[in-house]
């Protein structure tokens, strides 16, 4: 079979060719598509940096292979921004010092962009840290990370209320 | 990673005769399967990738009370069904309390099932092991092996099943359906896992070619909905697999235990029911000295494999966590942390 595939990758369509099946997701986003805002840590699981929604979901993109994921709809942190507005966890982490070094950031905002849209956590910060454990940050700055994400939740509460009204 | 052919079945007929060709594994969401192949201990010619087969991806709740699952169910999907939450919480505890919020959502019922080792030795191919290299040996013997079996292992290998979702289920009696070259068949999830003996290679009833299909709990086993819990213990408070687990299930009726189930996590290559203690659970009372009693049965033939002594009196003390858990009562709410032993048991109990 051809080892083509398809993506929408933040909204664009595009058709990849693979010379290989071996590719992963992430291997194709950072060596493929220049996309490099997706972190290659451990590339085995353990650590989040590869967090990109797929369909929607937050997944690790180093254990999953690209091939198998014709037709997904992919979103990168690339792809998180309305131009030059930051969205709401964006936002939140800078607001509060949510990151050091950067190197987890943006596994750790996919991740909270899925953890909010999962509807599990709310406001409270165990059932928070305890959604967002699949993401190490070696730099220790959970407290922030925590802060951001129960802010970036309720502000988004808020604005779909608003536009509900 | 080695090479490999993909192929990309649009049937479950076409899927089992892919897998047939010898070599053929099947990929589900590969969390466990990449990892080993980047590593090199798995080592499949050709992928059969179960991904865009229609189907096998929800949950039925059948007309006499039992439920289908369908082996490529997402395991987040699987616990956050409100029914299947409401009808079997103490899986659904355990499958929350397993791996990460992102592994949860990619990996399916059949992948959880057929998840290899985390064996340390296994995991290098510089080490000898048995399970990897038929005959080679088992270098965990004598190497770092704290978190290996202390039930069921064997002088050939001592590793361990690394589960969560396994406990609850072969505590309630689910039931496997495999669908392969010969046919459809079933089997008893108790029955699914082999022990090593000497042949720790074979880790599964699973015919070369067959495939998991659904899996299947019985009508009975949402009859322990309101007292049924899963207690892991971890290095770590989370993303990190069980040192020692137990699922425990009661019936009681006027003060009595009328029905019970327990299987531990973490001591041995399948997940362990622990049958001979539900029997001295049966009639008797609700509390630590019943249940502490079980637990000295449910371990009565562990001994440790190497520097895992430690995880017998664990194991009992876990199980009798689980136990007084369950008979305190489901929880409406799952806790903040799923099956967390750092969680005040009501009755002031602290073993
Ligand atoms: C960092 C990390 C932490 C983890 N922590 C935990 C934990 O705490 N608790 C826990 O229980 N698990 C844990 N896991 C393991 C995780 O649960 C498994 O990787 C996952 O369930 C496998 O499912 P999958 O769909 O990705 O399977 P795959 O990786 O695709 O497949 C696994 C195996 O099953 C076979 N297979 C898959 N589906 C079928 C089928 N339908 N029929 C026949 N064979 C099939 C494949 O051929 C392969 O051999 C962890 C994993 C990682 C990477
Ligand atoms: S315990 Fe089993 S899996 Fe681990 S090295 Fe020994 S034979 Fe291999
Ligand atoms: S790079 Fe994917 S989890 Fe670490
Ligand atoms: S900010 Fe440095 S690893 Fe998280």
């Amino acid at each position: 079979m051809s080892l083509s595939v398809t993506l929408t990758i933040n909204r664009v369509p595009r058709t990849v060719q693979l010379d290989d099946p071996r590719v992963t997701l992430l291997d194709l986003l950072r060596e493929r598509l220049d996309l490099t805002g997706t972190k290659k840590g451990c590339d085995r699981g353990q650590c989040g940096a590869c967090t990109i929604l797929v369909d929607g979901r937050r997944v690790n993109a180093c254990l999953a292979l690209a091939i198998s994921h014709d037709g997904a709809d992919i979103l990168t942190v690339e792809g998180l921004s309305d131009g030059e507005r930051l969205h709401p966890v964006q936002a939140a982490f800078i607001a509060h010092d949510a990151f050091q070094c950067g190197f987890c950031t943006p596994g750790q905002i996919m991740s909270a962009v899925g953890l909010i849209g999962e509807g599990q956590a709310g406001d409270d910060p165990e059932r928070v840290r305890e959604g967002m454990s699949g993401n190490l940050c070696r730099c220790g700055a959970y407290r922030g990370i925590t802060e951001a994400v129960i802010e970036a939740a309720r502000a988004m509460a808020e604005t779909a209320r608003e536009e509900a009204a | 990673m080695n090479r490999f052919e993909y192929v990309r079945p649009r049937s479950v007929a076409e899927a089992v005769a892919a897998a047939a060709v010898p070599g053929s594994a099947y990929l589900a969401a590969g969390t466990n399967l990449l990892d080993l192949m980047k590593i090199g201990v798995a080592r499949p010619a050709r992928l059969v990738d179960l991904n865009h087969l229609p189907g096998l991806d929800g949950i039925e709740h059948l007309p006499d009370g039992g439920a289908q699952i369908g082996a490529r169910m997402r395991n987040a999907d699987l616990a956050y069904d409100p029914a299947f939450r409401r009808r079997f919480p103490a899986v659904a505890e355990a499958l929350l309390s397993g791996a990460s919020a992102q592994l949860r959502n990619a990996a399916t019922v059949g992948g959880n099932l057929l998840q290899r080792t985390r064996c340390a030795y296994f995991q290098d191919t510089a080490s000898a092991c048995n399970k990897r290299r038929p005959g080679s040996g088992c270098d965990a013997r004598g190497g770092e092996n704290r978190l290996h079996a202390v039930l069921g292992w064997s002088e050939s290998c001592i590793a361990t099943h690394p589960s969560d979702f396994c406990v609850p289920l072969v505590a309630l009696g689910a039931v496997v359906e495999i669908e392969g070259p010969a046919g459809r068949r079933e089997v008893p999830l108790r029955d699914f896992h082999l022990l090593p003996g000497a042949t720790p290679e074979r880790e599964s009833v699973l015919a070369p070619g067959e495939l998991v299909v659904a899996l299947r709990l019985p009508a009975e086993a949402a009859g322990f909905a309101a007292h049924a819990r899963y207690v892991k213990l971890r290095e770590r408070t989370s993303y990190a697999f069980a040192v020692v687990s137990a699922a425990a299930c009661l019936r009681l009726e006027e003060g009595r235990i009328v029905a019970s189930r327990l299987a531990l996590g973490g001591v041995a290559a399948k997940p362990w029911r622990a049958e001979a203690a539900e029997a001295a659970l049966a009639g008797a009372t609700p509390d630590a000295a019943s249940f502490r009693r079980a637990a000295e049965i449910a371990l009565a033939e562990a001994r440790p494999s190497g520097d895992n002594a430690f995880k017998i009196e664990l194991a009992r003390r876990i199980a009798v966590r689980a136990l007084l858990l369950a008979a305190a009562g489901t929880p409406d709410r799952l806790p903040a942390l799923p099956a967390s032993p750092f969680a005040s048991v009501p009755g002031g109990f602290h073993g």
